[in-house]
């Protein structure tokens, strides 16, 4: 066992984490590359992550021209103009960015409150187990997307990062529920105990033995919980209760349907436009969810 | 109730005695739900309380202040005023206030609205969510049938053309949000196509017909719903038939179903009996938690068809700022998924004893 002797618990648990994550997002790519859906949502997806972000750096902001409101499709604005004459391919291509960084940051940090309380919760057991699964309960049945409604009235979501944190702060339940029964059951296996009689230190038997067991579930939900902080924060965004301000598909799916859709014929490319990148986003992560629900459930996997 | 007597057959089963009902109670898989519902509601209760009475700028100071700013009115005053709206006396400690708080909840007050003054949060609630729990409801049912029985079809013709075509236009609604359906179905049938007019179908009852039980209120109630319902039924349907196919094709490969047809039963006893019940099973519990998140997205379904039921009258508090009525109807929202979630376990303690057992057990 050499690679004992190099004592594993020096390295930073920082360190890791994060090598648990790289290996997460590998065997995730793994698995999708058995499906072909799997494999086609990925790429799309991707060319959607480079667009969102590349666009910003390289589109300028598209400005008012207000001699051209409502415009139809044309050469210069392949998409139309909006209530203020702006060009809509440029708002949408530069409108993924944010809404991207709510959705991963709201889900790293529910995948990263459910490992650790999860783990803790299955480890410590007696009554920290009860209360945090007790909590977690609670928290699944409160219904989200009023209750984000309700605090917004209450709190100031100017700052994309805080609205991902407020959307993370109620996502965790549903992994933690995975990882603690997982941790429980893997604890038990001879591979742990051997690393446990080993003294090797719990985050080590955590990160190390167990958790590269559970990557393709846990990166399954951390694209679940993406797909569900797009849904909310757009819906925020849609309802007006997050401040209208730059370019995000959910703040152009709020102004496309209360300044044009609902009464001008001639802006349908206008709410198309939000409508059709955030559809084709949470259909991407939808079926890169289900291929790696397949992958690693071969109950799933079809006969042929 | 002379005929439950009568003796029916073989299945009549003799009353438990006292004794085991009341030793059975206390170590119910059933109590230990209810307690758990109970525990959620208290602590929604408990936390909507301190964001509003801790929160920098809480709601009942700057209403104190705008009476003082807008009024004239002496801090005094204003404080009562206060008081009396959000039904807490500022003056008592914050533990006295909390206590006073519980007690008019437990008791069903949940205060008055701010905006409308004499108009109790209750009076809101019962004339708005009659309109979701219709909506939501005929909509869940209509969802779920269709669900089960496209879901078993699926699995019966597994690879089929029906089956890959079904896969795709599931998948592809269930994974677009709700309001983007919404959005489409008003976009699309209303303003482009011009097929059904928008504007008369808002609200939840055309002007002219007067609530009552009959076929033309009914008709005219099911006609302004049947957008809301569409949305619902539209983005809820591929869960269910995905997950009903992938459970049929499970218990398909089970033993007792190649026993059952061994015995050479029938294929509609096989499907109902055995496959369809056992797949159904895990479904149930699903139910709930569907209810619970179209009672919450009705908040977004509704503001866009200007349906009017308790989401669209959320937003519009929310909107206006109207802090009693915000607080009352999201405790209220929480409290009926809570109901539903306990509705979900027991039915599926009845439907699956293994989960009552367990329970029992376990607790």
């Amino acid at each position: 066992m050499a690679t004992t002797a190099l004592a594993p618990e020096s390295a930073h648990p920082v360190l890791t984490a994060l090598r648990g994550a790289i290996g997460a997002v590998r065997s995730a790519l793994q698995a999708l590359s058995y499906n072909r859906a799997g494999m086609i949502a990925t790429w799309v997806f991707i060319v959607i992550v480079v667009i969102s972000f590349v666009s910003p750096l390289v589109i300028a902001e598209p400005p008012p021209d207000y001699a051209n409101i409502y415009a139809a499709p044309s050469a210069v604005h392949p998409l139309g103009t909006d209530f203020q004459g702006s060009d809509v391919l440029a708002q949408v291509l530069r409108g993924g960015e944010v809404v991207l960084i709510v959705a991963a940051v709201a889900a790293f940090v529910s995948v990263l409150i459910s490992i650790t309380f999860g783990a803790l919760s299955a480890y410590a057991g007696g009554w920290v187990d009860t209360v945090i699964t007790g909590l977690a309960d609670v928290v699944l049945t409160i219904p989200g997307f009023p209750l984000l409604a309700v605090l917004a009235a209450y709190l100031r979501l100017s700052n994309p990062i805080f609205l991902a944190l407020l959307i993370a702060a109620l996502g965790w339940p549903t992994l933690l529920r995975a990882v603690r029964s997982q941790v429980l059951s893997l604890k038990e296996r001879d591979y742990v105990e051997a690393a446990r009689a080993l003294d090797l230190g719990t985050v080590h038997v955590l990160f190390r033995e167990i958790l590269p067991n559970m990557r393709a579930y846990i990166a399954m939900y951390f694209v679940l919980s993406m797909t569900g902080a797009i849904y909310q924060q757009v819906g925020l965004y849609l309802l007006g209760f997050a401040p209208l301000a730059g370019d995000n598909w959910g703040i152009m799916l709020n102004l496309a349907w209360y300044r044009g859709a609902i009464f001008f014929k001639g802006s349908f490319w206008y709410i198309m436009a939000p409508i059709i990148a955030i559809s084709v986003v949470q259909l991407t992560m939808v079926t890169m969810t289900r291929s790696l629900e397949e992958a690693f459930n071969p109950r799933l996997r079809k006969a042929g | 109730m002379g005929i439950v007597a009568l003796p029916r057959g073989p299945r009549t089963v003799a009353r438990p005695d006292a004794g085991a009902i009341v030793a059975g109670v206390i170590h119910n898989f059933y109590v230990g739900r209810l307690f758990k519902a109970f525990i959620t509601i208290y602590l929604v209760a408990t936390i909507s309380f301190f964001v509003v009475h801790l929160m920098p700028g809480s709601p009942v100071e700057v209403y104190i202040y705008t009476l003082m700013n807008q009024y004239g009115v002496s801090y005094a005053t204003a404080q009562n005023q206060a008081a009396a709206l959000f039904s807490v006396n500022v003056n008592e400690p914050l533990v006295q206030q909390y206590v006073g708080y519980l007690g008019q909840l437990a008791q069903g007050h949940l205060g008055n609205s701010l905006l409308s003054p004499g108009t109790s949060v209750g009076s809101v609630m019962l004339a708005y969510m009659p309109w979701t729990l219709f909506s939501v409801g005929v909509a869940l049912l209509i969802s779920f049938i269709l669900g089960i029985l496209l879901g078993m079809l699926m699995a019966y013709r597994r690879e089929s053309v029906l089956d890959h075509a079904l896969s795709f236009v599931g998948s592809v609604f269930n994974s677009v949000p709700n309001y983007i359906v919404g959005i489409l179905l008003i976009v699309i049938l209303g303003i482009q196509l011009n097929l059904i007019d928008i504007a008369s179908m808002r609200g939840s009852f055309s002007p002219g017909v007067k609530p009552g039980v009959d076929l033309h209120f009914f008709l005219d109630a099911l006609m302004h719903a049947s957008l809301p319902i569409l949305t619902y039924v539209l983005t809820t349907v591929g869960a269910w038939m995905l997950t009903m196919k992938s459970n049929t094709s499970a218990t398909l490969d089970e033993d007792y179903v190649t026993v059952a047809r061994a015995r050479g039963l029938g294929d509609w006893r096989i499907m109902t009996s055995y496959v369809g019940r056992n797949a159904m099973i895990p479904l149930v519990a699903q139910v709930a938690i569907a209810a619970g998140f179209a009672v919450g997205g009705s908040i977004l379904i509704e503001t866009l068809f200007v349906y009017q039921g308790i989401g669209w009258i959320l937003n519009s508090a929310i909107a206006q700022r109207d802090y009693t009525v915000m607080q009352g109807i999201f405790l209220v929202i929480t409290i009926s998924v809570v109901a539903a979630n306990l509705l979900a376990d027991l039915l599926y303690g009845r439907i699956d004893p293994r989960v009552r057992i367990q329970g029992e057990s376990g607790g």
